[in-house]
């Protein structure tokens, strides 16, 4: 990766003729903007390309770095085991939890085999699977969001995409529980929201969660997809803008220069939070939990009466 | 019908007051026979879409619906522009347009004497899109028909999500769920209908999730787009992929039932359920 330095002297080179090179400023300085992260001038376009950058941490980074003793689970007892979203027991900070999240991979090879974290419908009935096993023995839940969508595929369709995922969102309600989502990367719409119900709801601060990928809302509102950047100003989805709206209870500061340039003060800051949910959580008599949660859901939306 | 089939739309005859094309054969078919079978073509068996109201009128019993919650509509939480104008001209012309105020109508009604609350979704209110005021509507419902101990049935024609709402129209996905969530725990009877279109954050939430789910004939029920899928796996798609047909035949559909026997399985099924 080039250095900010770098960067900037590049920046300098190119500002002597700033009319010849107009486009290519706006890249570069987007681009230094993105190599520091954490900084509070990012637009949001830029902060969706920090919460994609190639170097941020993923599920299994997460579960090495900041939970000990992880088991695997496998499989969703139906179809197949999907790589997408991989989960298992772990401790953190001397809790039990069960640990679910979308795993976008590392390697070239670990990204195809994971559809760079597109879930199947087999990825979110795992996720079900795994949190009713977690349930009936009293563990919490801590899901990890970080994926660009459920998969788009013909053998999704053909397994139920959409039921796998709406499945999740009445499971979800009803599971007896701590639950805390926390959004890491790319909070990409349905995929997401799919393990994303919770009594608590959180994001890293350079993450992103929206409706619809900036790209794909400029394609169908801009018929031009190459207008993702506004887009993705008119679509608010930064973890500032999702606090304003009361979807997220909390955002977690990443180190400044962001996730990916420091893995573990990622992962402290992270533990912290989570921990600090937790307790108090799991002092909540199941029957309200659930009532609780509900509540929650219910109070979100903006609209005239 | 004999004589009908085998009569020609000439030109003299052709009179576009007596006569219209099925959008789907495009076959020339009297517009009498089309609203007398509610916007089904007596060719090929299309199913036309429905506004609210009408649907409202072929399935629960004359002068006994009562609308819940008509003042609801949408505000514009993130003061939303695109580059064909801003969300709120779009909602005040839907409004003007559709005599809605949101892509939902919510009520308590009867059929054939079987009290049930019901939400019809309205497709030409922006595509039928799940919003804010949409989703609470819809939670509205359930949660009434939680407190009265009645049946719920939604019909749902919607393209998914509105994304003028951002974040905030996803979030209606977990909260419709919820009160469904709340339905089954008190065991009270939740019946989806998908009609055409079901897609998007609308078939990824209550619809696909109800106790039954019943298709009408030849609806486009899908999670993601023919063309986003075409593009990602590269390879043309079966013809009838996302329809009612296809739902069924894979599992994700209980039983598709015909426009004209709606109102009357509506009615068997909850008889089963000792109502
Ligand atoms: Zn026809």
């Amino acid at each position: 990766m080039t250095s900010t330095k770098e960067l900037e002297k590049k920046l300098a080179a190119l500002m002597k003729s700033p009319d010849l090179f107009e486009k290519e400023i706006r890249d570069l300085k987007s681009e230094i903007a993105i190599s520091r992260g954490g900084e509070k001038s990012l637009t949001a376009w830029e902060t969706i390309q920090v919460a994609r950058h190639k170097d941020r941490p993923t599920f299994k980074d997460y579960v090495t770095g900041m939970f000990t003793d992880f088991i695997e689970l496998h499989g969703d007892r139906r179809f197949s085991d999907d790589l997408a979203i991989c989960g298992g027991f772990a401790h953190l900070g001397g809790e039990s939890v069960m640990v679910i999240g979308h795993d976008k991979g590392k390697t070239i090879e670990e990204k195809g085999d994971r559809r760079f974290g597109c879930a199947l419908p087999d990825g979110y009935r795992k996720a079900m699977r795994l949190m009713r096993l977690a349930e009936r023995f009293g563990i919490p839940i801590i899901t990890l969001i970080d994926t660009q969508g459920a998969y788009p595929g013909l053998e999704g369709e053909e397994r139920g995409q959409a039921e796998a995922i709406a499945r999740n969102l009445v499971e979800m309600a009803q599971i007896s529980v701590p639950i805390i989502c926390t959004v890491v990367g790319e909070g990409g719409s349905g995929g997401a929201l799919g393990i994303g119900v919770g009594d608590k709801v959180m994001m890293l601060s350079n993450s992103v969660y929206s409706v619809i990928s900036a790209e794909g809302c400029a394609g169908i509102l801009w018929r031009d997809g190459s207008k993702a950047p506004v887009a993705a100003e008119a679509l608010k989805p930064t973890a500032e803008s999702l606090l304003k709206l009361k979807v997220v209870d909390r955002v977690i500061q990443e180190p400044s220069g962001g996730a990916h340039s420091d893995y573990a003060g990622t992962f402290e800051a992270l533990r912290e939070a989570v921990l600090s949910e937790l307790r108090p959580l799991k002092k909540i008599a199941p029957a309200k939990l659930t009532k609780k949660r509900f509540e929650k859901f219910s109070a979100m939306g903006i609209y005239n009466e | 019908m004999a004589w009908f089939s085998s009569r020609k739309a000439t030109k003299e005859t052709f009179s576009e007051d007596i006569w219209m094309k099925c959008p789907k054969c495009e076959k020339h078919i009297f517009k009498e026979d089309w609203q007398n079978s509610h916007k089904v073509c007596p060719k090929c068996n299309f199913h036309g879409k429905l506004t609210a109201w009408e649907r409202i009128g072929i399935t629960l019993d004359q002068n006994s619906f009562v609308e819940l919650n008509s003042s609801i509509s949408p505000a514009d939480p993130l003061n939303f522009h695109d580059s064909k104008g801003s969300y709120k001209d779009k909602t005040s012309e839907a409004i003007k347009k559709t005599g809605l105020k949101e892509s939902v109508v919510t009520g308590t009604g009867t059929i054939n004497g079987l009290s049930v609350v019901v939400a019809v979704m309205d497709f030409r209110f922006l595509g039928g899109s799940l919003s804010s005021g949409c989703g609470e509507k819809i939670l509205r419902a359930s949660n009434y028909s939680y407190d009265k101990n009645l049946p719920l049935i939604i019909f749902s024609a919607s393209g998914g999500a509105r994304m003028h709402e951002g974040i905030l129209s996803l979030m209606q996905m977990a909260k419709t769920c919820a009160g469904i969530a709340r339905l089954n725990e008190k065991n009270i009877p939740y019946l989806s209908v998908l009609t055409d279109p079901t897609t998007g954050g609308v078939s990824a939430s209550f619809a696909t999730v109800g106790d039954i789910n019943i298709a009408e004939p030849g609806a486009l029920i899908a999670f993601a787009g023919r063309r986003v899928i075409e593009e990602t796996i590269k390879q043309k798609l079966p013809d009838d992929f996302q329809t009612s047909e296809y739902l069924l035949e894979h599992g994700f559909i209980d039983t598709i039932i015909h426009r004209s026997e709606m109102k009357t399985k509506l009615h068997q099924i909850l008889s089963f359920y000792g109502r």
